[in-house]
C-alpha cells in the first residue's frame, strides 16, 4: 500500500520533469501522452488507495522521510490517506488526467505544448502534497506549490500585451498571474499566522497532535487560529473581498481554468476547512461567519454571473458562487456535504470549462457569448456535454448537482437560519438562469458568428471521448450520496438533518426545484429564439454595475494599486535614486578618484617606491608605538 | 657604566642613517652601503641584547644576518654588473622604465 | 671606565664613519669610511664579549664582503664623483628621525618588561667560540646547514651574472633587447 501512496504523489512530479526535459523544444505530442499515462498510473493508484479505504474502513499513514527537525520543532515529510484525502486524490487524479488528454488536444497549436504539461503536472504534484499531508506544514507547502503552479499557468501567455480594462477586464495574462499570486500572498499571512498561533500553542503541527490539543486551548486562541486560517483559505477559494482575481485567472489556457480554478486548487480552502473541522466545530462564531460569507459570495457571484457576455468569466463567477456554497455547509457544519458538493462540482465545472474550452477553439479563442450562437449543429457533443454540465450545474434531479445543492440548501434550513436559506434557494434559481442563458447564447438560435466569418468546428474525437467520464460522473454521481456519506463520516463528523426537515424534505427540494426550472425557463423564452438586445436594460444602473463587477475590481485599483503605485515611484525616486543610488555611486566615484590619484605614485623609479615604503613602514611602526603606550 | 640602552640608542640611529641613505640615494651602488649599514645596526642590538640577558640567541641571530649579508651582496653585485652593461649608469633614475 | 670611554669613543667614531658614508658624493670615499665603519663596529662585538661575532665581523664584512665591492667597482666608473638628484631633505630627516625615535621606544619597551629569560644561556668559564659552536651545532644546525646551501647558491649566482658571457642577456630574447635599444635611440 505504501507504494501506491508513492506512485500516486510522485508519478505527476516525474511526468512533470520529463515534460521540463522538453521545455524549450518544439512541440513533442508523446511528451503530452506521457503526461497523460503518469497522471492516469497517479489515478489508478489514488483509485486503488480508496478502493482500501474502503473495504478496510482505516486510513494509511506513511512518513518519507524527517524534514524539518531544529530545537522542539519536528516535522516529518509524512502522508495521510484517509478518507478525505482519498476523496480529493481521487478527484484530483481523475480530473487532470482528462485535463492531461485534453491538453493535448487543445494545446496542439500551440508552441509552448511541453512546457504547458511540465507546469501542469507539477500542479497535480503541489496539490497532492497538500492533500496528503500529515500536517500544516506540509499542506503549506502544497499550498504555496500550488499558488506557483497558478501563477505560471495564468501567465502562460505571458507575452500578450497589457490592454485598457475596458477592453479586457483582466488586462493581460501577465497582469492577471500577478494578480491572483499577491492576493493569495495576502491570504497566505493569514494562514502562516494560524499556523504560529497553533504552533505557539500546541507545540506541534501535525493534524492528530493539534486536533487532540484543541480542547485544552482556550476560545481566544481558538478563535484567532480559526481566523487566520480561514483567511488563508478566503484567498485560495478567491472569497469575498479576495475574490477579484478568480476571473482574471481565466486568461490562462481554458484546460488551466478547468483543473485549478475550477475542478481543484480553488476548492483548496474548503479542503483546508473541512481537514481542520474539529477546530471550526469548535468556534461556532467563526464557523456561523464562514457560512454568512459563504452565502453572500454565493449570491454575490451569481449576480455577476447574471449579466457577463465572456463565456469563461460566467463559469468563473459561477465557481465562486458554488465554492461560497460549499462554505456555507462547511460553516453550518455539514462537512461531509461540503465534501460532497466539492467532488460533484469538480465534475461537472471541470466538463463545463472544458466545454467551453471546446467552444473557444472552435470560434477562434472568441469567448463574446453575444458574438456566438447556433453553434449545435457545428459542435453536437460538445452542446451535450455542455447542457449535461449546466443541468447539473443548476440542480436538475437526477444530475450530480441536484443531489449536493439541494443537500447543503437543506441544511441551511435545518440549521434554522432561514435568511441563509431563502438566499441560496434564489441563488439556485439564478445559477440555473445564467447558465441556461450561457448555453442557449452559444448553442441556439441565430448564426451570429457568421458575421465575423468564423467556421467553427467540432473538437477532435479522443478529446471527446476523454471527456465522457467527466460526463458520465456528472450525471450519476449524485447517486452515491449515501454511500459517500457512509464513507466520509467514518472521519467526519455526521450530520443528520432533524425529524422536522427531514419530513419537509420533499417540499424543500421542490421548491429548490422550481426555482431552478424557473430560472431554466425564464432563460429559454429570453434566449432561446436568438439574441434581442435591450438597450434600456443595458443602460440601466443596476445592469452596469453588475457588469462592472460592483466596480470593486476599479475600487481596488483607485485605493490600493493606485496610491501604492504613487509611494513606489516616491521611493524610487527620492529615496533610492537620491539617497541609496547615489551612496553607491559615492563610493564608487571615491574610488575612481583615489586609483587616479594614487596612480601618479606609479612612477617606475625605485627610489621613489622606497620613500613610499619608508612612510609606510614608518607608519606601521609609529602605530605600534602608539597602540603599545596605550594597551 | 654603559647599559643596554645606550647600544639600543647607538643601534636605531645607525639605522637611521642607514634608512636615510636608502631613501636618499639613487645610484644602486650607494644604495647597497645604506642597506649595509643598517644590517650592521641591527646586528649591534642582537649583540647587545644577548650580551645583557646572557643569551646566545642573539648572537646567532647576528651570524646569519651576516651570511644573509654576504649573499645579497654576492647576488647584488651580479646584478649590477649586468644593469652597468646594459644601460651604462646605475642612478635609478635612468633606470626608470616601468612606468605606469 | 674604559669600557664607557671605548664605547662613546666607537660610537661616535662609527656614525661620523656612517654619515660620510651615506652622505660622500664619492664612491671611494664611501666605501672606506663603511669599511672602517666595519671595523668599529667589530669593536663594539669585542666589548661586548661576544668575540667569536666580532672575528666573524672583520673577516666576513672587512674581509669578503668589502673586497667583493671593491672588486666590483673596478667595473664601474669609481674616480669621478656621483651626480644625482637627491630625494627632498626634510622628509629623509622627518623619516629617519620618526623611525630612529620609534625604534628605540619599542626597542626599550620590552626591556622595562621583566619577563624575558634567557633561552640558550651563556655558560660560566666556557668560550665564547666553543659556546657559540655548541649551541651552533645542536640547536641551530637546520638553519646553520640552509645558510650554508644558501651562501653556495649566492656564490654561484654571482659566478654566474658576472660571468663571461655577459654579452648575452640571460634573461631576455637578445633580438628583443636590441630592439629596445634601437627604439631608445630614436626617441
Amino acid at each position: 500500500m505504501e507504494t501506491l501512496v508513492y506512485i500516486a504523489l510522485f508519478a505527476p512530479f516525474a511526468s512533470s520533469l520529463f515534460a521540463a526535459l522538453f521545455g524549450m523544444s518544439p512541440k513533442q505530442t508523446f511528451v503530452g501522452i506521457v503526461a497523460s499515462l503518469l497522471l492516469f498510473a497517479s489515478f489508478c493508484a489514488s483509485a486503488m488507495l480508496a478502493f482500501h479505504v474502503w473495504t478496510t474502513g482505516a486510513g494509511i499513514h506513511v512518513t518519507m522521510m524527517d524534514w524539518i527537525s531544529a530545537g522542539d520543532l519536528h516535522i516529518p515529510f509524512g502522508f495521510v490517506v484517509d478518507q478525505v484525502s482519498v476523496t480529493m486524490m481521487t478527484v484530483v487524479t481523475l480530473v487532470s488526467t482528462v485535463v492531461h488528454v485534453y491538453s493535448i488536444g487543445y494545446m496542439d497549436h500551440d508552441k509552448s505544448f511541453n512546457r504547458f504539461f511540465s507546469y501542469l503536472s507539477a500542479f497535480v504534484f503541489s496539490m497532492m502534497i497538500l492533500v496528503m499531508s500529515d500536517n500544516f506544514a506540509g499542506l503549506f507547502i502544497g499550498w504555496e506549490g500550488v499558488g506557483v503552479c497558478s501563477w505560471l499557468l495564468i501567465g502562460f501567455w505571458y507575452h500578450k500585451e497589457d490592454v485598457s480594462r475596458e477592453e479586457n477586464p483582466s488586462i493581460s495574462p501577465s497582469w492577471a498571474a500577478n494578480e491572483a499570486f499577491i492576493m493569495n500572498r495576502i491570504a497566505d499571512l493569514g494562514m502562516l499566522i494560524g499556523l504560529f498561533i497553533l504552533y505557539w500553542n500546541v507545540g506541534s503541527l501535525q493534524y492528530d497532535v493539534v486536533f487532540a490539543a484543541l480542547p485544552d486551548l482556550s476560545g481566544s486562541v481558538l478563535n484567532a487560529a480559526a481566523i487566520a486560517l480561514f483567511i488563508g483559505a478566503m484567498g485560495k477559494s478567491a472569497q469575498f473581498p479576495l475574490h477579484t482575481w478568480l476571473t482574471d485567472a481565466m486568461e490562462g489556457p481554458t484546460p488551466v481554468s478547468a483543473l485549478i480554478h475550477a475542478a481543484t486548487m480553488v476548492t483548496a480552502g474548503v479542503f483546508l476547512v473541512i481537514r481542520a473541522n474539529p477546530l471550526f466545530s469548535m468556534t461556532p462564531e467563526v464557523s456561523y461567519f464562514i457560512a454568512a460569507l459563504g452565502t453572500f459570495v454565493a449570491f454575490f457571484a451569481a449576480s455577476m454571473a447574471l449579466v457577463n457576455r465572456d463565456l469563461k468569466r460566467i463559469i468563473a463567477f459561477s465557481t465562486l458562487s458554488q465554492l461560497g456554497y460549499m462554505f456555507a455547509a462547511a460553516g453550518l457544519g455539514a462537512y461531509w456535504i461540503a465534501l460532497f458538493h466539492l467532488a460533484a462540482h469538480a465534475f461537472f465545472k471541470a466538463l463545463l470549462f472544458l466545454g467551453a474550452g471546446n467552444v473557444m477553439h472552435a470560434m477562434h479563442d472568441e469567448l463574446d457569448i453575444f458574438k456566438m450562437g447556433g453553434l449545435k449543429k457545428a459542435m453536437k457533443w460538445t452542446y451535450i456535454y455542455m447542457g449535461v454540465a449546466s443541468l447539473a450545474l443548476a440542480g436538475i434531479p437526477p444530475f450530480a448537482g441536484f443531489f449536493s445543492k439541494d443537500a447543503i440548501i437543506e441544511t441551511a434550513f435545518n440549521e434554522g437560519t432561514l435568511f441563509l436559506w431563502v438566499i441560496l434557494v434564489v441563488t439556485a434559481g439564478m445559477t440555473a438562469f445564467y447558465s441556461f442563458r450561457q448555453v442557449f447564447l452559444t448553442f441556439e438560435g441565430d448564426e451570429r458568428y457568421k458575421a465575423f466569418g468564423i467556421h467553427p468546428h467540432e473538437m477532435y474525437k479522443y478529446v471527446l471521448i476523454a471527456m465522457s467520464p467527466l460526463a458520465i460522473l456528472a450525471v450519476i454521481a449524485g447517486f452515491a450520496q449515501g454511500t459517500f456519506e457512509h464513507f466520509v463520516t467514518k472521519l467526519l463528523p455526521d450530520y443528520h438533518m432533524s425529524e422536522h426537515t427531514h419530513h419537509l424534505s420533499m417540499m424543500l427540494g421542490l421548491i429548490v426545484l422550481a426555482f431552478a426550472v424557473g430560472g431554466i425557463v425564464l432563460a429559454y423564452r429570453k434566449y432561446y429564439k436568438g439574441l434581442k438586445r435591450d438597450k434600456k436594460l443595458e443602460n440601466s444602473f443596476t445592469y452596469k454595475l453588475l457588469a462592472n463587477q460592483y466596480y470593486i475590481p476599479n475600487l481596488y485599483e483607485a485605493i490600493i494599486t493606485k496610491p501604492y503605485a504613487m509611494l513606489s515611484e516616491m521611493m524610487w525616486k527620492d529615496v533610492d535614486m537620491k539617497i541609496v543610488d547615489a551612496t553607491v555611486d559615492g563610493i564608487a566615484k571615491f574610488l575612481y578618484k583615489s586609483g587616479d590619484a594614487s596612480r601618479k605614485m606609479q612612477t617606475g623609479n625605485l627610489s621613489n617606491y622606497l620613500n613610499w615604503m619608508a612612510v609606510g613602514s614608518v607608519f606601521l611602526l609609529v602605530i605600534a608605538v602608539i597602540s603599545a603606550m596605550f594597551v | 657604566m654603559i647599559g643596554l640602552t645606550h647600544y639600543l640608542v647607538i643601534s636605531a640611529l645607525i639605522f637611521s642613517i642607514g634608512l636615510m641613505g636608502v631613501l636618499r640615494r639613487r645610484n644602486l651602488l650607494m644604495l647597497f652601503f645604506a642597506t649595509e649599514v643598517m644590517l650592521n645596526a641591527v646586528n649591534i642590538a642582537f649583540a647587545a641584547i644577548s650580551h645583557y640577558y646572557n643569551d646566545l640567541t642573539g648572537q646567532m641571530f647576528a651570524f646569519f644576518i651576516i651570511a644573509i649579508a654576504a649573499s645579497e651582496v654576492a647576488v647584488g653585485l651580479g646584478i649590477l654588473i649586468v644593469l652597468y652593461k646594459k644601460h651604462g649608469s646605475l642612478d635609478l633614475d635612468d633606470l626608470a622604465n616601468m612606468k605606469g | 671606565m674604559y669600557e664607557t670611554i671605548a664605547f662613546y669613543l666607537f660610537s661616535a667614531l662609527t656614525i661620523g664613519l656612517f654619515l660620510i658614508t651615506v652622505f660622500s658624493k664619492n664612491v671611494l670615499y664611501a666605501m672606506t669610511s663603511l669599511a672602517a665603519g666595519m671595523v668599529l663596529i667589530s669593536g663594539f662585538f669585542f666589548i661586548l664579549g661576544a668575540d667569536f661575532l666580532g672575528v666573524v665581523q672583520l673577516i666576513v664584512y672587512v674581509g669578503a664582503i668589502m673586497a667583493l665591492y671593491s672588486f666590483a667597482m673596478m667595473f664601474f666608473d669609481s674616480t669621478k664623483s656621483i651626480k644625482e638628484k637627491n630625494t627632498n631633505p626634510a622628509l629623509i630627516f622627518v623619516l629617519g628621525g620618526l623611525s630612529a625615535l620609534s625604534l628605540v621606544l619599542m626597542f626599550a619597551a620590552p626591556i622595562y618588561n621583566e619577563s624575558i629569560q634567557a633561552l640558550y644561556p651563556m655558560h660560566e668559564g666556557v668560550g665564547n667560540a666553543q659556546d657559540v659552536g655548541i649551541v651552533l651545532f645542536t640547536k641551530y644546525l637546520i638553519p646553520f646547514e640552509v645558510a650554508a646551501v644558501m651562501l653556495l647558491v649566492a656564490m654561484i649566482s654571482g659566478i654566474i651574472l658576472a660571468g663571461k658571457k655577459m654579452d648575452q642577456s640571460l634573461t631576455k630574447d637578445t633580438c628583443v633587447d636590441d630592439e629596445i635599444l634601437i627604439k631608445k635611440d630614436v626617441k
